[in-house]
């Protein structure tokens, strides 16, 4: 018989726990302790008051251009939290919760967005790396440490980020391929925002789920509400798990929308209305989350208060601090442009950093190991 | 003292590398049981297993971009693309993260992989099979850029790259291949990454090569010897970047007059990044206007045409005394 149906074993599922009136399904509802409840709470409350507080940094001109982060705090907290400190953190650029939870200072996030490299130094202790700007090319990165854990027998789990247009580069596509043939303990989630800047889902493809994709890689796929934190946790809970054991990679599409301008130098009415954006507000994370802890009895309405009172205090504390150590070395030094291309500086280098320094009329300090807010570290 | 062709260096140097440090791990499209196209990896993958000699998926940023997370998590990885052309499909992870991690990071994280890769013409081969593209990656700030003339440097060069701490791209004229065999130390040697050789000694002109031009070059200067009565130097830079300036402004404040030979495209070629330097260094010591004998600002032809192409010694010799005559 020429013509045969193929059967290829397949489960896609999406997955909802907690409705965005906060009312939760009880048999779906992970088990989480209150503290911890409320800690994950009080990372997404702080990535959304410094993302509100970048805003007003970035048109007071005190930052550069910066890509909003409000409304994936879900996705990014929920499914980092399932890392242990010796797992890989491997972001693309909106997972802000991500970063402040796995240790990165608020100076550090501040000093990288004042543009410097200074605040793309992973913290000491963490196997983290820092955002990464070419759509999708991290993902291959993610692809090869889990790669290399297998080799040397270890048990560590890769967690990857990335976005609905960079679903459609072909490092994507290498990444998820590398990771399955080689059964890398990758877990990837897509923050589906449903943009990429301006062009829609329905121009990145035709198919009606990303996470339908793992399918053909022979990895398990599933969708998940990615404004629903519970959701998210629970499903990269399951993955994590899984990677942990042998199991190989998953593909979690977490769909939200990008609430906001791509980045502070977008203007989103050229291509999408703001109804649209206003129907999403309601199903936003935070919300939901607020309504869940209440009727948990986890937090009052006093608590959110204070919560939020002493995260604006640290963040005003961060902005202060990390303007002043833009005033004084190394971040005041321009010469460091040179000293971290290679191990040892090469001759061309030394001319032209001797040739920079004549110019500007400064010294040249040497290399330094830590400096004072020890963002700056030198490894192997 | 085995004498040996430079696939078979190569060779050696990554079974050496294997044998003293478990870190190192080669990988890349056909580099397992089928031993490479060109059989560079043989007898690894019997030896050392599939964990360790990695038969990879069809995809060269797929190759370099899991090679870069190998590294970061501290392996060693020694990545192969099988020719030059292909390369391109990995240059953005290249350009934007093998050589930028540790500048990125200020030395948190840094990337040491090697990248092999068959580099030049003169095998005959179909298109995109025949490129000298090193110029672009020399131009990558960042990157360290490295191409062995023959068995030996071959294997010296390729034991600095696996131990050098930043990326490096290894490029293997694959003319040379098995063109002819020498014989290399029965200990591991090392050349440091950034040394030119004076490979002859000489004082009337400097001839400045690297690669498979650098037997072009030797072949001219015996010519010339022999019909002129001319002692060139030769220099075979041997590492493409960084490039070693001091070598070369020394051998030209002695001899006045260079040729730069290579089988890349002129413009923007290594040649005219040496030329600068010796402009930069020594433009007072030069009596005569340096020459450039390089492949020509076109596609590398199809290989009816390819030898037409490539730097010979005939050229090399026209064009120094050509020099000399100014
Ligand atoms: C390789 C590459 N191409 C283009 C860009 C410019 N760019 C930055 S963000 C972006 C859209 C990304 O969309 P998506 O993956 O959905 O992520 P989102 O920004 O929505 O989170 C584009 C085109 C880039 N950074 N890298
Ligand atoms: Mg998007």
């Amino acid at each position: 018989m020429p013509r045969t149906p193929i059967d290829i074993p397949h489960k896609l599922e999406y997955l909802s726990i907690l409705s965005e009136n906060g009312e939760v399904d009880t048999k779906l509802e992970p088990k989480i302790e209150a503290t911890k409840l409320k800690e994950m709470y009080r990372w997404m409350l702080f990535a959304r008051r410094v993302d509100e507080r970048l805003l007003k940094l970035q048109r007071q001109g005190r930052i550069g251009t910066f890509p909003q982060a409000s409304g994936h705090e879900a996705i990014s907290l929920g499914s980092v939290v399932n890392l242990e400190k010796a797992d890989w953190h491997v972001p693309a650029y909106r997972e802000l919760a991500g970063f402040l939870y796995r240790g990165w200072t608020l100076e550090q996030i501040l000093i990288y967005w004042m543009g410097y490299e200074e605040g793309a130094v992973p913290p000491e202790g963490t196997n983290d790396l820092p955002i990464s700007v070419p759509i999708a090319s991290q993902l291959l990165h993610a692809a090869g440490i889990g790669m290399a854990n297998n080799l040397k027998g270890d048990k560590n789990v890769v967690m990857t980020y990335f976005g609905d247009g960079a679903s459609s580069e072909g490092d994507c596509h290498e990444a998820m391929n590398f990771a399955a043939v080689y059964q890398a303990p990758v877990v990837f989630i897509c923050l589906n925002n449903q943009y990429a800047i301006s062009v829609p889902l329905t121009k990145q493809m035709r198919n009606q789920t990303i996470a339908q994709r793992a399918l053909s890689y022979g990895m398990d796929g599933i969708r998940v509400d990615g404004n629903d934190v519970l959701a998210v946790y629970a499903a990269s809970k399951e993955a994590v798990e899984k990677a942990r054991n042998g199991g190989g990679p998953t593909l979690i599409e977490c769909l939200t929308y990008r609430y906001t301008p791509h980045t502070t130098a977008d203007d989103p009415t050229r291509y999408r209305s703001t109804e649209e954006c206003n129907t999403w507000m309601a199903k936003e994370p935070l919300i939901r989350f607020e309504k869940y802890l209440k009727t948990k009895k986890v937090m009052t309405d006093a608590d959110f208060k204070t919560m939020e009172e002493e995260i604006d205090a640290r963040i005003n504390e961060a902005i202060t601090n990390a303007e002043e150590a833009c005033k004084k070395p190394p971040l005041s030094d321009p010469l460091k442009m040179f000293d971290y291309l290679y191990a040892e500086l090469p001759s061309n280098l030394v001319e032209q950093k001797e040739e920079l320094a004549k110019h500007l009329g400064i010294e040249i300090t040497e290399k330094e190991t830590r400096d004072e807010a020890g963002a700056v570290g030198r490894g192997k | 003292m085995p004498d040996i062709n430079m696939a078979k260096a190569i060779n050696m140097a990554l079974n050496e590398a294997m044998e003293r440090d478990n870190r190192v791990v080669v990988m890349g499209e056909d580099v397992g049981p089928d031993e490479g196209v060109f059989r560079v990896t043989e007898g690894l993958h019997a030896k050392y297993g599939d964990k360790r000699v990695i038969d990879t998926p069809l995809a060269e940023s797929g190759i370099v971009g899991t090679a870069i997370g190998m590294a970061i998590y501290g392996l060693r990885p020694v990545a192969e693309i099988q020719f030059s052309s292909f390369e391109y499909y990995a240059y953005h992870q290249i350009e934007m993260h093998a050589a930028r991690f540790r500048n990125r990071t200020r030395g948190r994280l840094s990337v040491p992989m090697v990248l092999r890769c068959p580099s030049g013409g003169g095998i005959r081969a179909i298109e995109h099979h025949s490129e000298s593209r090193e110029a672009i990656y020399a131009h990558s700030p960042g990157l360290k850029v490295v191409m062995p003339s023959g068995p030996r440097s071959a294997r010296a060069l390729l034991h600095a790259a696996i131990q050098d701490p930043d990326p490096v791209i290894y490029y293997e004229p694959k003319a040379l291949y098995r063109l002819f065999r020498e014989d290399v130390p029965e200990a591991i040697e090392t050349y440091p990454i950034g040394r030119a050789q004076v490979v002859q000694e000489g004082k009337d002109i400097t001839l400045i090569s690297y690669g498979a031009t650098v037997r072009a070059a030797i072949d001219a200067a015996e010519i010339l010897e022999d019909e002129d009565g001319l002692k060139p130097e030769i220099i075979d830079l041997l590492s493409i970047a960084p490039l070693d300036t001091d070598t070369i402004v020394n051998s030209v404040r002695k001899t006045g007059r260079a040729v730069v030979i290579h089988e890349g495209p002129r413009t923007c070629g290594i040649g005219s990044e040496v030329i600068a330097r010796i402009n930069e260094h020594a433009i007072e010591y030069l009596e005569a206007p340096i020459k450039r004998i390089t492949g020509y600002d076109t596609p590398i032809p199809y290989f009816a045409r390819e030898r037409a192409y490539i730097p010979d010694a005939d050229k090399i010799v026209a064009a120094v005394r050509e020099v000399l005559s100014f």
